[in-house]
């Protein structure tokens, strides 16, 4: 199989460039995209990518696979590759450290704004604050995000402003601790997205919701965080 | 947090997006009804003046001609403020998107009221 891969190097390199290189995958099987890497790995160990866990849980190996992006540990080869080649690219928008490699210093930052931590200022109970199993059910499908990045970078709207856009994985988190019960800074949080940046350039695009190897939807969750504004304001 | 906005016609987030519906709504209301009218009467120059004589219209007309202008200019600085990084040139485009709307309306309130 042809794989063609993004190369960067900025010490050595005057622009990135793609390499082509042939891998040999065993007779009936269907390797992992990650697999793939590794093979290319072990015959130029100058090939740079992040990679921990192999099975879709520290979302370090986000990349994008012949146009779109994924978790290279969990996206079977299968369902990538078109005639019989395997495009590899880095995360798009995002400024390369070397080959796959991203700074992830921007997504971090829009992360950091949505005070991604529950705030509580009254005194803490005895052995620990309690949920209803229906208010516990409301965190479903938010708390899961590994902040992969993949929805972020295939965002338009994060692409154009990364500086200003929360972006659907951190405003998928700023709904997930809106919604918590045990918060009390519900005030606080919104009025630090009610700027006409911050939540209001989704486009409702959705390409976050097609890319996301977890199967959330920050879509639906940034609707929910338009709602609680419009409550505010009327 | 974020920029501000003082060249947009909301103070924030929610004001720019509750604009940019409702004179959506307007605007659509308005279509369908010239869309009716078009459908429902053979239009001369009679039916075209009578309809421009009544007060009622001359204010619908005029509500549309507005939230075309605040729908604009929600819109085109959304626009500028995605695609023009440099502040001077994006403030200049805003600046003349707001002179073009402020034109239109207070044209469009000389005809509707032959002034
Ligand atoms: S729905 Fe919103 S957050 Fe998701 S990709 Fe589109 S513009 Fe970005
Ligand atoms: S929402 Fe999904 S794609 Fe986005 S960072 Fe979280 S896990 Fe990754
Ligand atoms: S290596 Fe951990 S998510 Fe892929």
């Amino acid at each position: 199989m042809l794989v063609s891969l993004y190369r960067y190097n900025p010490e050595a390199d005057n622009a990135p460039y793609m390499q082509d290189v042939e891998v040999e995958i065993p007779e009936g099987k269907d390797l992992m995209v990650l697999d793939v890497l590794n093979l290319v790995k072990e015959k130029d160990p100058s090939m740079s990518y992040r990679r921990s866990c192999r099975e879709g849980v520290c979302g370090s190996d986000g990349m994008n696979m012949n146009g779109k992006n994924g978790l290279a540990c969990i996206t079977p080869v299968s369902d990538v590759v078109k005639n019989n080649k395997l495009v590899l690219r880095p995360l798009p928008g995002l400024p390369v450290i070397r080959d796959l490699v991203v700074d992830m210093g921007l997504f971090y930052k829009q992360y950091e704004k949505v005070m991604p931590y529950l705030v509580n200022d009254k005194p803490a109970p005895a052995i620990e604050r309690l949920q209803s199993p229906e208010e516990r059910e409301k965190l479903d499908g938010l708390y899961e995000c590994i902040l992969c990045a993949c929805c972020s970078t295939a965002c338009p709207s994060f692409w154009w402003n990364p500086d200003k856009f929360i972006g659907p994985s951190g405003l998928l988190q700023a709904y997930r601790f809106l919604a918590d019960s045990r918060d009390t800074a519900q005030a606080e949080r919104l009025e630090n997205l009610d700027d006409p940046f911050s939540v209001f350039r989704c486009r409702g695009i959705m390409n976050c919701v097609s890319v996301c190897p977890k199967g959330l939807n920050p879509t639906k969750a940034i609707g929910h965080i338009r709602n609680l504004l419009l409550q505010r304001a009327t | 947090m974020g920029m501000n906005s003082v060249t947009n016609i909301g103070r924030n987030g929610i004001q720019d997006w509750i604009i940019q519906r409702a004179t959506a709504y307007i605007l659509a209301l308005y279509t369908l009804f010239l869309l009716g009218f078009f459908v429902t009467t053979d239009v001369d120059y009679q039916a075209w003046s009578a309809l421009f004589g009544q007060g009622w219209f001359k204010i619908f007309s005029l509500l549309a001609l507005l939230s075309i202008a605040g729908h604009a200019w929600v819109g085109l600085w959304t626009v500028s403020t995605d695609y023009i990084k440099p502040a001077m040139p994006r403030f200049l485009l805003q600046a003349a998107c707001v002179l073009v709307m402020f034109v239109y309306v207070v044209w469009g309130i000389q005809i509707l009221w032959g002034l």
